[in-house]
């Protein structure tokens, strides 16, 4: 038994000769898996991205023709174009609302549905997650039938019930119609955050509630001893998830309003996509005038912008955790 | 005080403090049941307007019609090339699948499990994908498809579906990929089998899960999108999705609010139902997006 093995070694010792030929077409092998994907990642997002930051420097309108190089001056117009900063602080208005209230109320969900005994907590995450898979577009479209007419399924709910006296101007009051895609953002993308949230409660191994729960401790000590430091890491990433979320809204902020009334509801997204292609719409401000170059660069600015967010949680993420570090190791000793 | 909490622990007997625990629970389940119903109301409003008249939609809160009119389905079938757009849907969808899921396999595996010169700098590049910012691609992308003569066909929007670094899947199958034992390999390789062989035989068939994972993704990113299909079909409204068919029903049939609700269940219940299906795998598929 042991000599046909030792045998079958010696067998295979050739092999080991051919292993520098063999790992040369292994390499090729290795190349030839990597074309496919290295094609279609060059093709459509590398090339694209440079492209864009050159786009940016072009006075380029409508795709018939070809733009002329301008350096910065798109730029120069963007930090003057007060319409551009109306958008910016729209998206910027998403996250610093959107983000809280969507990390929160999933938060809260997640806690109620990561209860091991309520046997109907799969059921319930069905149905909060439901929004989630659909078509932002659709969704939208769809929305703007229960919300925009006077006669909508929502006003007369809220009239039945005596809510308010006068249906609601859901979408066509500009003072409201921003807060109104607001809440259909939260209410389609808080099942996203709730399931990162039960990903990230999964982790905790349940026998330290038993644990705690057997030397007394109550369900607000259960949460700040347990449950919260070993949910901090994911905190960081999911708040960055939510964030970027919230900031890509395009789809459904187009299907319901296009960015009307009077550009209420013009986020940033809305904003490039219509100086860059609705040419001739009404909505659209630039009279007609598809503008590619101007819109490039207002994308480029946009994506630099919402990078500069990210990074910058999570360093300041970083940061408190250093600071809570050495609060911690300070009361220890 | 702590003694006091270990009597009334003891002192309390076992069987009421479960039955107030699931006192507790059933009221939470009372309480959350409505809420979950409120919360999908939307999508029951629409399948139920997508059978009544016109009237008959804004006319009352009743979920239930006179008369369940499947015509509104039929108009916008025809009519309104919903089944038009609905057959390009299912086309660039599932091409667009089986264009991203087999190219990220593929890297995957090499980069999962083998060393070889110049691996670092395609990791680098996947991470460069993520790090820069990057822009407004649309309008590249709308070029480069013009230019590769694809703006008349399924293929351009399929291919700009499928394409780009899709990174989270590559390290989803290269980690995967990693962790399977050498062994089988070696055996695969003494039976006579080559390199794409122990792939395609040996390995891939493993990663099932994976597999399912990155159909997800893609599935869902395809049949949602409408920025990439809305501006790739602009001047050519016979290749639009179910999505840009649906918002730009609108502009086009303003009034017909039934054919507009057929529509959208046309477009809705498929994701729907493939979700509630495999839910299981959707919902580990968002979740192990977060864990890398």
């Amino acid at each position: 038994m042991s000599s046909t093995r030792v045998a079958a070694r010696a067998g295979l010792q050739p092999s080991d000769a051919r292993k520098g030929w063999l790992r040369s077409s292994t390499i090729w092998w290795c190349y030839l898996f990597m074309v496919p994907a290295l094609i279609l990642s060059a093709l459509f997002t590398f090339y694209p991205m440079v492209m864009s930051w050159w786009f940016s420097f072009l006075d380029w309108n409508g795709f018939t023709q070809r733009g002329d190089f301008i350096g910065l001056a798109n730029y120069w117009e963007l930090l003057r174009d007060q319409q551009f900063w109306n958008a910016f602080g729209r998206s910027m208005l998403f996250v610093l609302v959107g983000t809280p209230v969507r990390v929160l109320l999933a938060l809260l969900i997640a806690i109620l549905l990561n209860n091991q005994m309520l046997k109907l907590a799969p059921v319930f995450r069905t149905f909060i997650f439901i929004p989630v898979v659909t078509t932002a577009a659709v969704v939208g479209v769809v929305m703007s039938f229960m919300l925009g007419s006077y006669q909508g399924p929502v006003n007369q709910v809220l009239m039945a019930l005596h809510l308010v006296d006068a249906p609601v101007k859901f979408l066509s009051d500009p003072q409201v119609a921003l807060w109104t895609i607001l809440s259909v953002h939260v209410w389609k993308s808080t099942g996203q955050t709730m399931i990162y949230w039960l990903a990230a409660l999964q982790t905790v191994p349940v026998t330290y509630y038993e644990a705690a729960k057997v030397d007394g401790a109550g369900a607000f000590r259960l949460i700040r001893h347990i449950t919260w430091p070993i949910l901090m890491p994911f905190a960081i990433v999911i708040i960055v998830l939510t964030v970027q979320s919230d900031l890509h809204t395009f789809a459904l902020v187009q299907a319901m309003t296009e960015g009307g009334p009077y550009f209420s509801t013009q986020v940033m997204e809305v904003y490039i996509y219509q100086t860059a292609f609705a040419a001739g719409s009404s909505e659209s401000g630039n009279a007609g005038m598809a503008r590619l170059g101007y819109a490039s660069a207002a994308g480029c600015f946009f994506g630099l912008a919402t990078l500069v967010i990210a990074l910058a949680q999570a360093w300041a993420f970083r940061k408190v955790n250093q600071v809570r570090g050495q609060l911690r190791e300070s009361g220890d000793s | 005080m702590s003694t006091t909490t270990r009597e009334r622990r003891t002192a309390r007997p076992v069987p009421r403090h479960r039955w107030r625990t699931t006192l507790r629970l059933t009221l939470l389940s009372v309480v959350l049941f409505p809420i979950c119903l409120v919360w999908v109301f939307p999508f029951i409003w629409v399948i139920s307007a997508s059978v009544k008249s016109n009237k008959e939609i804004f006319a009352g809160l009743n979920l239930i019609p006179e008369v369940v009119r499947l015509d509104n389905y039929v108009r916008a079938w025809t009519e309104a090339n919903i089944g038009k757009y609905f057959f390009n849907t299912v086309f660039i969808t599932f091409f667009s699948i089986v264009i991203a899921v087999g190219s990220t396999a593929l890297i995957g595996y090499v980069l999962g499990r083998y060393r070889f010169p110049g691996k670092k700098v395609v990791i680098a590049l996947f991470a460069a994908a993520i790090f820069l910012p990057e822009g407004y691609t649309i309008i590249p992308i709308f070029d480069l498809i013009s230019a590769m003569g694809l703006s008349g066909s399924l293929w351009g929007v399929t291919l700009a579906e499928a394409g780009g670094a899709h990174v989270v899947t590559t390290l989803l199958f290269a980690g995967y990929f990693a962790q399977l034992p050498h062994e089988l390999e070696e055996a695969a390789r003494i039976d006579g089998a080559g390199f794409f062989r122990i792939f395609a035989q040996v390995y891939l068939p493993l990663a099932k899960p994976v597999v399912a994972t990155a159909v997800i993704l893609q599935f869902m990113s395809s049949w949602n999108s409408f920025l990439l299909p809305l501006v790739l079909t602009l001047a050519r409204p016979e290749l639009r999705t179910l999505a840009v068919g649906v918002y730009s029903f609108r502009g086009e049939y303003l009034n017909d609010w039934a054919g507009m609700a057929a529509a959208s269940t046309i477009t809705l219940v498929p994701i729907i139902v493939v979700f509630l299906f495999l839910q299981r795998y959707f919902v580990e598929s968002i979740a192990g997006a977060l864990k890398s």
